[in-house]
């Protein structure tokens, strides 16, 4: 378990990081966010009984103006089973960008809670994969209770549906990710701002709720480059059960975006943290 | 040292709740830039999203008066943001007022007294409401959002509506001791169900008439039926009376609650 | 300036302030010296004009805090025990909206904070935020702060706790300034030194009473004698030498770590302990504090 072992545990992602970033300790920091969310368990309920809200409005308000509109592989898709997977990955995405920019910068620069976690064996990357693996497990979380009311609601009608939870879980890994790599880089808490701007957009535009084909073909394109989009387009298609190829490429995109985020925060917190 | 001066005297309280408002000018001065994003650019997003994406999607019919959706939608969604950024404004940085920054506890060792420093602080916010009110009115004209000249009017129905909301969060921010742990859920199980189910985005008649009533005290219904008739017209005098009665009764007790709280933390 | 009579502070069950006198004389500098937690804060508070008092009577600047609290606050200058900067602002801006408040104009409260930068040594940080600034520095434009209105009076919590040596005595020079000028100042503090160089008079308060009222020389006079020995041994030496020197001196302090021994000569002391055989680790002879008054008063040491 020691830094310097040559023949560190694990796959090509530890071999390409530098050493000494990672010691096999990632549980610890997820325990440590567990112990401290269980006082705080309003606020986690809370979360769960947001996207709730969502689904509720739509159900009875929203979905009462609109009648049909188009889904996945051009079939008319009831505008509630249209929304629904979309607010399950965005709720997904919300969560783990929340916990991994606002929770991380606050541990980062003022409970200064990493700089003691190093001074123990854990490194870097054991924080990295720490955070992200909890911010992964709560949004998981949201998206099982969500998936729970969406059956309830009866908007579950194809066994495709039962992998909505798992694209929830790598749209929260891959923004987690992201986010935490975000996070490094802020400096005060006013900067969230730029957080906002990068999420709220893209929670509102990734068709979450109305087609691509209303917006103008060049707009089309900016709106398929966001990585909500393919989260979006996952989740819808898997929903109405009509796999295909693309989803590959969607799932794709959302690994390599995590992927980058990963490497990214555990060279950015090694730089300053280690120094 | 010294200079030779008048020394400190007591001013007239809407003067001292003016010296407030210039404090805060003075931060804004300095900072505005970090509001542009929640007071100027997220109300427009949601506009663009809500009114023209989503309005795409909506057929004219009784429910939006037989309006489109954006001229159904604009008016009212100005009112959900000025109370949702009355509600943001009267948690965290109050609280901050009285446990982290301290600010309060500096000013009230001046002349200027505990209500002087909440009436400054509501001013202050009604007129940031008013600002991004403003913004956004003229903004959304671009899109072709207002039908007339009422949406003049509808600035000032906004920031009443966030002016009651602000009012009995500052309350709650001055009985805040901890870390503000309430606020977060205050905005996921009040503000954010408000926003939804006050007539926003769909008429309250949608929502299922045992429940109805939620609507009905939400602050921001009645805002929002202000907004809608002082621009989309069809709204009666008699409704409209009870509609701004409603909100002014909030913002009294809000109002005197808060300044009952605010002395009682601050003067012990 | 303050005169306070059977002055109490109850919150809730607790006692605060049980029933106090004190008189304030306009141009000197009066203290109160105690303990954490001895009632200092809170009768600081109820002069300056943010705490109704519970019982007896007070006036400050011949005025009833309780109904005039605005026209006192108006002629206070208050330097409380944490600083409340406004973190976000300039150091000149800090100055001038706090000067605002006073009713001041805006050329009147520019001139005044230059002036008062100048005073507190940061006219070469006027425009840097306040944030970054270190503690002595924040603590000098909290006393700035608290000139912009010329006050008669100034009240000032534990004006040098957390500051390093240099930065108080930086502090200090500047109050002394202020004294000179004829600025009446009330200063609460635990650090004897601190009362020592500041005040011309002070009440030793314990457990929200006053337990002596003088000045520094006063006390010391009164409640210790002119010079110390302070013996030191070796853990578990001391208990039995205690028997052998309690005869030295006119009073004699056990405490757990030395022996003090109040007496007019220590040298003379120290020689006839040696002669009875008593062997420290370490001697000291030194001229008695307030330290040496509080522990007479209270029987226990001012900072623990």
């Amino acid at each position: 378990m020691t830094t310097t072992d040559p023949r560190r545990p694990g796959g090509v992602l530890l071999r390409i990081l530098p050493p000494g970033l990672y010691s096999g300790r990632a549980g610890a920091i997820i325990e440590r966010s567990v112990l401290s969310y269980s006082r705080g368990w309003l606020v986690f309920v809370s979360g769960v009984m947001e996207p709730l809200f969502y689904l509720l409005a739509f159900q009875i308000g929203f979905g009462a103006l609109v009648g049909d509109v188009t889904g996945p592989g051009g079939r008319p898709l009831d505008y509630v089973a249209f929304v629904a997977p979309a607010l399950l990955v965005a709720s997904a995405m919300n969560g783990a960008v929340f916990d991994s920019t606002f929770g991380v910068f606050f541990k980062f620069r003022y409970a200064k809670t990493y700089d003691a976690m190093l001074a123990t064996p854990v490194g870097p990357l054991d924080i990295a994969a720490g955070e992200i693996g909890w911010a992964v497990l709560r949004g998981g979380l949201y998206a099982v209770a969500f998936f729970g009311v969406m059956s309830v609601m009866g908007m579950v009608d194809s066994p495709w549906a039962m992998l909505l939870v798992p694209v929830a879980l790598l749209v929260a890994f891959a923004f987690a990710a992201i986010g935490m790599a975000c996070a490094t880089f802020l400096r005060s808490p006013s900067q969230f701002e730029f957080v906002q701007l990068a999420v709220v957009p893209m929670f509102l535009f990734s068709t979450t709720f109305f087609p691509l084909s209303v917006y103008p073909v060049p707009l089309q394109v900016v709106v398929q480059c966001l990585p909500l989009y393919h989260g979006v387009e996952l989740a819808r298609g898997l929903s109405v059960g009509v796999p295909d190829l693309t989803m590959l490429g969607h799932a794709a995109y959302l690994f390599a975006l995590a992927a980058l985020g990963v490497v990214a925060t555990a060279r950015r917190l090694a730089g300053l943290l280690l120094r | 040292m010294t200079s030779a001066a008048p020394a400190g005297r007591v001013v007239g309280s809407w003067r001292a709740a003016w010296l407030r408002v210039e404090g805060h000018w003075t931060w804004y001065r300095r900072y505005w830039t970090s509001t542009l994003y929640s007071t100027g650019l997220q109300p427009l997003l949601f506009l663009v999203a809500m009114g023209i994406g989503f309005g795409s999607q909506v057929q004219p019919g009784a429910a939006t008066g037989g309006l489109s959706y954006l001229h159904y939608v604009a008016p009212a969604l100005l009112a959900a943001t000025a109370a949702q950024g009355a509600v943001g404004e009267s948690t965290f940085p109050v609280l901050s007022g009285f446990k982290w920054q301290k600010d309060y506890l500096a000013v009230t060792a001046t002349p200027v007294t505990a209500g002087q420093l909440l009436g400054g602080q509501l001013l202050w916010v009604a007129l940031r409401l008013l600002l991004a009110g403003i913004v956004y009115v003229l903004v959304a004209l671009a899109f072709g959002a207002w039908l007339n000249a009422g949406a003049a009017v509808v600035v000032l129905v906004a920031t009443a509506t966030g002016v009651a909301c602000a009012a009995p969060v500052m309350a709650l921010a001055a009985t805040t001791y901890d870390e503000g742990a309430r606020f977060i859920t205050l905005f996921r199980f009040v503000v954010m169900p408000m926003t939804l189910f006050s007539g926003t985005f769909f008429p309250i008649t949608q929502i299922p008439g045992a429940l109805r009533w939620l609507a009905w005290i939400s602050p921001l219904w009645h805002g929002n039926e202000l907004a809608r008739g002082v621009t989309l017209g069809g709204l009666g005098v008699l409704p409209a009376l009870g509609h701004v009665v409603f909100l002014l009764a909030v913002f009294t007790a809000g109002g005197l609650a808060a300044r009952h709280y605010f002395y009682r933390r601050l003067v012990v | 300036m303050v005169e306070a009579k059977a002055l109490v502070k109850r919150f809730g069950d607790f006692e605060a302030v049980r029933g106090i006198d004190v008189h304030v004389r306009r141009g000197e500098a009066f203290g109160f010296l105690g303990p954490n937690g001895a009632g200092k804060s809170s009768t600081m508070r109820m002069i300056a004009s943010v705490s109704p008092r519970t019982d007896g009577e007070l006036t400050v600047l011949g005025l009833d805090p309780d109904r005039e609290g605005p026209r006192i606050r108006a002629r206070l200058g208050v330097v409380p025990q944490q600083d409340n900067l406004d973190s976000e602002l300039t150091v000149r801006q800090n100055l001038q909206v706090y000067g605002r408040y006073f009713g001041l104009s805006r050329s009147h409260v520019r001139r005044r904070a230059a002036e008062l930068m100048e005073f507190a040594q940061l006219t070469e940080r006027a425009d840097d935020e306040v944030e970054p600034l270190s503690g002595g520095m924040k603590r000098r434009l909290t006393i700035a702060r608290s000139l912009v209105n010329d006050p008669e009076l100034l009240l000032l919590d534990e004006p040098t706790t957390g500051l390093d040596p240099q930065a108080r005595h930086l502090v200090w020079d500047r109050l002394f300034r202020l004294k000179s000028q004829g600025v009446t100042l009330i200063v609460t503090t635990h650090y004897m030194d601190e009362a020592e160089q500041l005040c011309d008079r002070l009440v030793v308060m314990d457990g929200g009473r006053i337990a002596a009222e003088g000045s520094p020389t006063e006390l010391i006079r009164r409640f210790a004698t002119r010079e110390v020995l302070e013996l030191r041994f070796a853990p578990g030496e001391q208990e039995p030498v205690v028997g052998l020197v309690d005869d030295l001196a006119d009073r004699v302090e056990v405490l757990p770590d030395r022996i003090l021994l109040y007496t007019g000569s220590g040298e003379a002391a120290l020689e006839r302990a040696h002669a009875r055989g008593v062997r420290p680790v370490s001697s000291l002879v030194r001229r008695s504090t307030l330290e040496d008054v509080f522990l007479r008063l209270t029987g226990r040491s001012l900072v623990e």
